[in-house]
């Protein structure tokens, strides 16, 4: 008989560890205070994105700031408005954040103008984060459609850091052509790196490109897991993530494995606006990282 | 609870002077000859009308402002400062229904008990002085006992019940209750109780619109796809008045405004509406709910299905000023039975 449930043990929950933070509730009541922050670095990854790398101005503001893979933050451009942003950075990077941003609307667009040296305002960080704690010692597949890449990259730089602690790690990532890659420059790097398997496809390749060719399924047909011991991350528009995440299930690996992040539009990031609204789960408290078996049971998430 | 009660003329020598006091005005009348009334600021007791049936905009407006600061921006050198204001005044609201009393409670689960919780509501809330007082009589198209709206036992300083030339009173704070010291009031005999029971009784009575919100959270699921949604829809004409008007609504949206010398930016919060059409709309253009089918469906599910598996109760108090201020006729009652007859069918 196959086997349908896991023994389940509580004492394994990382969150009983260490003591739960009581005082949070009064620390947060100044909800509405940005952390003042630089603009480092601007890095141009695309002609639509750039990586901007951020520090606080006060060192002492990094005390009260630490973020794991999967939350966001509230970026505040004084004058044009606040953009809910995922981190791309690894968070054990303890003197710099990265955000990937792409030139969407009128934030971004205010931003992408911005020069090194441009003081900006933080919030948060928000919402929920890839588990990658309960992952450990298991194997994982971290796939990212287009964009996706961006907050993929907090967990594949965590997984990356702790590679011993995982079985086989897989990176998938798919574009529409190669002129939208992003993160070209690691590729290299993540594929010298022994033992982690990347594959890059794209939709639509140009003359130069000599990788595989199709959409993002396509790379799982090679792969074989054992979906008992596998976890997956995946980052990407709906459409591509309701396709992979079926093909997921397929293989067997349960949807509660299955972690994806949702994009709303937020102007709070506190649970207080509803913007982010599907149905009555606030994507900024509960959300944005669900597992696939919430989204399958949101209404209009996908 | 502590009862008393109050000679009505003895009642309105409680408030001093030199509060901000704000009750049911009359502003007007309606095509019908009816008169309007909307909650004002007034200086004497003779402004206001308790025996009011309904006020077209909801008390909310003292709590959640449709516009606030939320916080300031000044520019200098290449640099910023951010300021944040949330000081409030102490103010009395007199007169507030059972729906309204029921809507700040509903709020004060979003605002205030919360994992973070917000300081404006809360200053508001906090120096805010409530007097609440019960209906006579069902408002036009009211179905607040259906929701369990029609009574409140907290959230109130002292509340107030018309039992002919004296008011019963719930005392539901201790500075209402230092309030009260300054008058004569008298303990509640059996007699006072039998009469206020009474009329409560004759109240609860008399609603004329009922329906049933008990099955809707299931329903609500059920019935996503249903045509009903579709019918009412097509006649929504996504002007957001059902959301301004409502009690318990209270979502947002945050723009900045940037001074005419470029100096100071403010952030400010303007209330939305979910009937809106760029409510979820995210950069880049996609809108995850574009027909206005959709986005009713949405308002109906958040305050009956989303509401209760967050705290167990519809967000909804039945009052019917959105259905009374919707310009396309469409009111919750007619909508919710029209579900519930697509279920029977």
């Amino acid at each position: 008989m196959k086997k349908i449930m896991q023994s389940y043990d509580i004492r394994h929950e990382t969150d009983m560890v260490e003591p739960l933070d009581f005082n949070r509730r009064s620390r947060l009541k100044d909800v509405d205070r940005c952390f003042k922050a630089e603009i480092t670095n601007v890095i141009r990854l695309t002609d639509m994105e750039k990586l901007f790398q951020i520090r606080m101005v006060n060192d002492k503001d990094w005390e009260r700031f630490t973020f794991l893979p999967g939350q966001f933050v509230m970026l505040e451009l004084p004058g044009y408005g606040e953009i809910p942003i995922s981190f791309s950075s690894s968070p054990s990077i303890r003197s710099t954040i990265e955000l990937c941003i792409r030139k969407a609307g009128k934030v971004t667009q205010a931003l992408h103008k911005a020069k090194r040296g441009a003081i900006v305002g933080l919030r948060g960080p928000f919402g929920t984060y890839f588990p990658m704690e309960p992952m450990k010692g298991n194997n994982i597949l971290l796939i990212a459609g287009g964009l996706g890449l961006a907050p993929l990259r907090a967990p594949i730089s965590f997984v990356i850091e702790n590679r011993a602690d995982f079985k086989e790690v897989h990176i998938l990532y798919g574009a529409k052509d190669p002129s939208q890659l992003l993160f070209d420059y690691q590729y290299e790097e993540w594929h010298r790196i022994d033992d982690i398997n990347l594959e890059v496809i794209v939709e639509q390749p140009d003359k130069s490109w000599i990788g595989p060719v199709g959409l993002i399924t396509k790379l799982l047909d090679d792969i074989q897991i054992t979906p008992d011991e596998t976890y997956a991350i995946v980052c990407g528009p709906p459409i591509m993530f309701k396709f992979v995440c079926k093909r997921l299930s397929e293989m067997g690996v349960p949807m509660q494995r299955m972690f994806v992040s949702l994009e709303r539009r937020m102007h709070c990031g506190v649970g207080k606006c509803c913007r982010c609204n599907i149905g009555s789960t606030y994507t900024c408290l509960d959300g944005p990282v669900f597992d696939f078996w919430t989204v399958m049971n949101l209404k209009e998430a996908i | 609870m502590l009862f008393k009660t109050i000679k009505k003329q003895d009642f309105f020598d409680v408030f001093l002077p030199d509060t901000q006091c704000i009750g049911p005005k009359k502003v007007g009348t309606n095509t019908n000859g009816k008169p309007i009334y909307q909650f004002l600021p007034f200086s004497s007791f003779d402004e206001i009308d308790l025996d009011y049936d309904t006020t077209e905009y909801s008390a909310k407006t003292y709590f959640l402002p449709y516009k606030e600061t939320l916080s300031s921006f000044s520019f200098k050198d290449n640099d910023w400062t951010q300021e944040i204001k949330y000081r409030t005044r102490p103010r009395v609201i007199i007169g507030l229904h059972p729906c309204d009393i029921n809507g700040l409670i509903k709020l004060d689960k979003v605002f205030e008990k919360t994992l973070f919780p917000n300081p404006y509501y809360i200053t508001r809330r906090q120096n805010t002085f409530v007097v609440g007082i019960d209906c006579k009589e069902p408002c036009d198209g009211g179905f607040c006992s259906s929701v369990g709206a029609n009574t409140v036992t907290h959230g109130f300083d002292l509340f107030l019940t018309d039992i002919g030339d004296r008011y019963f009173v719930k005392i539901g704070s201790d500075r209402a209750f230092n309030a009260l010291q300054k008058i004569k009031t008298s303990e509640i005999t059996k007699k006072d109780n039998e009469i206020y029971l009474q009329i409560r009784n004759k109240f609860e009575g008399s609603f004329e619109k009922t329906v049933h919100v008990e099955n809707l959270p299931n329903l609500l699921d059920i019935e996503f796809e249903s045509d009903v949604w579709r019918k009412w829809g097509e006649k929504c004409l996504s002007c957001g008045a059902c959301a301004m008007v409502c009690p318990t609504c209270y979502c947002y949206g945050v723009t900045e405004h940037i001074s005419m010398d470029f100096n100071k930016s403010d952030k400010i919060k303007q209330l939305y509406s979910c009937n809106l059409n760029d409510f979820a709309q995210v950069a880049g253009g996609h809108n995850f709910r574009p027909e206005p089918a959709t986005r009713l469906k949405y308002r109906y599910y958040h305050q009956h299905r989303g509401f209760v598996e967050s705290f167990g109760q519809p967000m909804c108090v039945g009052c019917n000023r959105c259905g009374r201020v919707c310009l396309a006729g469409i009111n919750p009652t007619d909508v919710i039975s029209d579900l519930q007859r697509e279920q029977k069918r």
